[in-house]
């Protein structure tokens, strides 16, 4: 917490401007060496016969953070569950596109969703620990519900993952208690060390601070920011500053009355600072939604 | 700190009270009558046992429970000489309860994980109105059934049971007599608890926190991961409420028991042999021509009856109602 105060007074010119923020985050597509691409072309989802997100195309390239805003509504919430076929999940739900991982349509016939879940992580809303397994159990959880034969140590796989997500330190000590005893904050990032314990190469966070309080609010976005080093992720937010001091690059979503769709997308800095678009420039102005 | 410095002074409470209106308790002393009539009833009827029971446990004391011998035999001199001992019974019911359960409850919660995770909304519906159906089934068509259709195959079925592990104590015969065993019985009990253990299993599982199931599969998990990792450890419980529920009927099936089961008062550990015995079908087979004091056993041994089941019923729905509130 300490470093990302001091990185954000350092490199921002205006304190205030989220463009500001922004501006200092910004990676080009490719810089980062590690992690891999993953694109959505055309994605168009259906609940029954209620079109909900139409034509939606977006890359996101290795290494990068993309931010989802948008109002309620707008779709980004399907579409993000498209990006790892969590969407079908609801029964009578429909899709149309395709979504490449590392070039291959992840919806092609023939492929094993389960894989694909593996290589394309997901962290939810509300924080959602097993709470039948102990701390270290929830970590461990991935390699058991897919049966992967993990051939490394274990406790290492557990120090390194809960590392990453930053709860180490805190939990250490009390691996073998129920997670259901920890508070908000730490469970949702027990629930993020979950998710990398199977190494996926992509992570989709939806709304993942929306239930818990600003100071674990600002240690998940640290946890952001040090995963985006060696991982693509996706994330959706209602917290526009959250947005600017985390993400690379902001896609804006509308649903004007019809079906959902993708307004705008660039970098971070641009999209809160000179939007091309005049709604983006409401929306993140504050002038509604 | 201390109240003893400074009194303070508090109003006294008030009573808090209304004025019922006269609709409300017509309605309500109707509702009082109706909910307690049904109490009133059960405690009834256990009395009712007790009382006319009470003088064959005062005779037998407790090996009333204890002896498997019934026998009532009036002499030479015409003076009635009874013997009268439930062991064989209570053995016999919880024997085949047992086998009920353990044939019963897995394949019950097996069709409530179909039910709940995998079958498609229409065959989902058909097959729970089949499976409420069966529990609405009468029990002496269960009774013909297995006597007709079920017992040859039962029978069979002994037979490879024996031949393979006959080695177990349990699963030995003293002589090849496989008719109308406890197996048979307590295949036909574990087909008429499958309604009750599948209906409260399903309902538990379907109350799975969804969260938790997208937790899962958004992990990679396979179905089957996802069932044995979430949906199994929150159910568990439930299931064992309604197991028990289960064992509740099974204790106390009377018809479909006394239709297949060669009853004999004799404690009887080899589930697979020809005969065994159940109170309540014991019940139902001496009530008839019993004499004035067998009829007194009878009712107590009815009493026993009560007893367990009730005892059975109330640990089961406290499970259930617990596991339904929890919701771990």
């Amino acid at each position: 917490m300490e470093t990302r105060v001091k990185m954000s007074t350092e490199n921002t010119p205006q304190p205030n401007s989220l463009a500001g923020v922004a501006a200092a985050r910004v990676r080009e597509p490719g810089s980062a060496p590690l992690g891999s691409g993953l694109e959505a072309r055309g994605v168009h989802a259906w609940f029954g016969s209620h079109l909900a997100l139409e034509n939606v195309s977006l890359d996101f390239a290795a290494g990068t953070v993309t931010a989802l805003i948008g109002p309620s509504g707008c779709g980004k919430s399907t579409f993000i569950r498209t990006l790892n076929r969590m969407h079908e999940f609801i029964p009578s739900a429909a899709m149309a596109g395709e979504v490449l991982l590392d070039g291959k349509d992840i919806y092609a016939s023939g492929t094993d969703v389960t894989r694909i879940r593996l290589q394309i992580g997901m962290v939810f809303q509300k924080p959602n620990p097993f709470p039948s397994m102990t701390i270290g159990e929830n970590v461990l959880a991935g390699l058991k519900l897919a049966q992967i034969k993990y051939d490394g140590n274990k406790d290492d796989l557990m120090e390194e993952t809960l590392t990453r997500a930053g709860l180490w330190n805190e939990v250490k000590d009390r691996l073998s208690a129920h997670a259901g005893g920890l508070s908000g904050g730490q469970q949702q990032r027990l629930c993020i060390a979950r998710s990398l314990a199977v190494n996926p190469k992509v992570l989709l966070m939806d709304e993942p601070c929306s239930a818990l309080d600003p100071g674990s609010t600002l240690r998940i976005e640290d946890t952001i920011s040090q995963l985006s080093k060696t991982m693509t992720i996706v994330i959706v937010t209602h917290n526009m500053p959250q947005a600017a001091r985390v993400s690379d690059y902001t896609a804006f979503f509308l649903a004007d009355g019809g079906p959902g769709q993708m307004i705008e997308v660039g970098p971070t800095n641009e999209m809160f600072s000179r939007p091309k678009d005049q709604r983006t420039e409401n929306y993140v102005s504050g002038r509604f939604g | 700190m201390s109240s003893t410095l400074i009194e303070r002074v508090l109003p006294e409470k008030r009573a808090l009270t209304t004025k019922p209106r006269p609709s409300d308790v017509a309605f309500r002393t109707v509702l009082n009558v109706m909910s307690y009539s049904s109490l009133l009833i059960l405690a009834a009827i256990g009395g009712f046992l007790a009382f006319r029971g009470f003088g064959a446990f005062k005779e037998n004391g407790f090996g009333f429970i204890t002896h498997a011998e019934w026998s009532s035999i009036v002499g030479d001199n015409g003076k009635e000489v009874s013997s009268f001992g439930m062991g064989a019974m209570i053995t016999g019911t919880l024997i085949i309860a047992t086998i009920a359960l353990f044939i019963g409850v897995p394949l019950s919660v097996l069709t409530a994980l179909f039910l709940t995770f995998y079958a498609p909304e229409r065959l989902k519906r058909a097959l729970v109105t089949v499976v409420d159906l069966m529990a609405s089934f009468p029990s002496i068509l269960y009774g013909i059934w297995g006597f007709i259709v079920l017992a040859p195959m039962a029978t069979y079925w002994a037979k490879l049971v024996y031949k393979y592990l006959g080695w177990i104590p349990f699963l030995s015969v003293p002589s090849p007599a496989f008719d109308r065993s406890p197996f048979l019985a307590g295949i036909v009990l574990s087909i008429m608890i499958i309604p009750i253990v599948t209906s409260v299993s399903r309902e538990i599982f379907a109350q799975t926190p969804l969260e938790r199931i997208q937790a899962a599969y958004a992990l990679g998990a396979t179905r089957w991961g996802m069932i044995r990792a979430v949906a199994l450890p929150f159910g568990a419980s439930g299931v064992v409420g309604g197991a028990m529920l289960g064992l509740g009927r099974a204790l106390g099936e009377t018809v479909a028991v006394y239709s297949v089961l060669n009853i004999v008062f004799k404690i009887n550990w080899h589930i697979l042999y020809g005969y065994g015995g159940n109170i309540a079908s014991m019940i139902v087979q001496k009530f008839g021509e019993a004499s004035f004091t067998e009829k007194k056993a009878l009712l107590a041994a009815g009493f026993v009856l009560f007893v367990m089941t009730l005892l059975v019923n109330m640990v089961a729905n406290t499970v259930v109602s617990r596991a339904v509130k929890s919701g771990k």
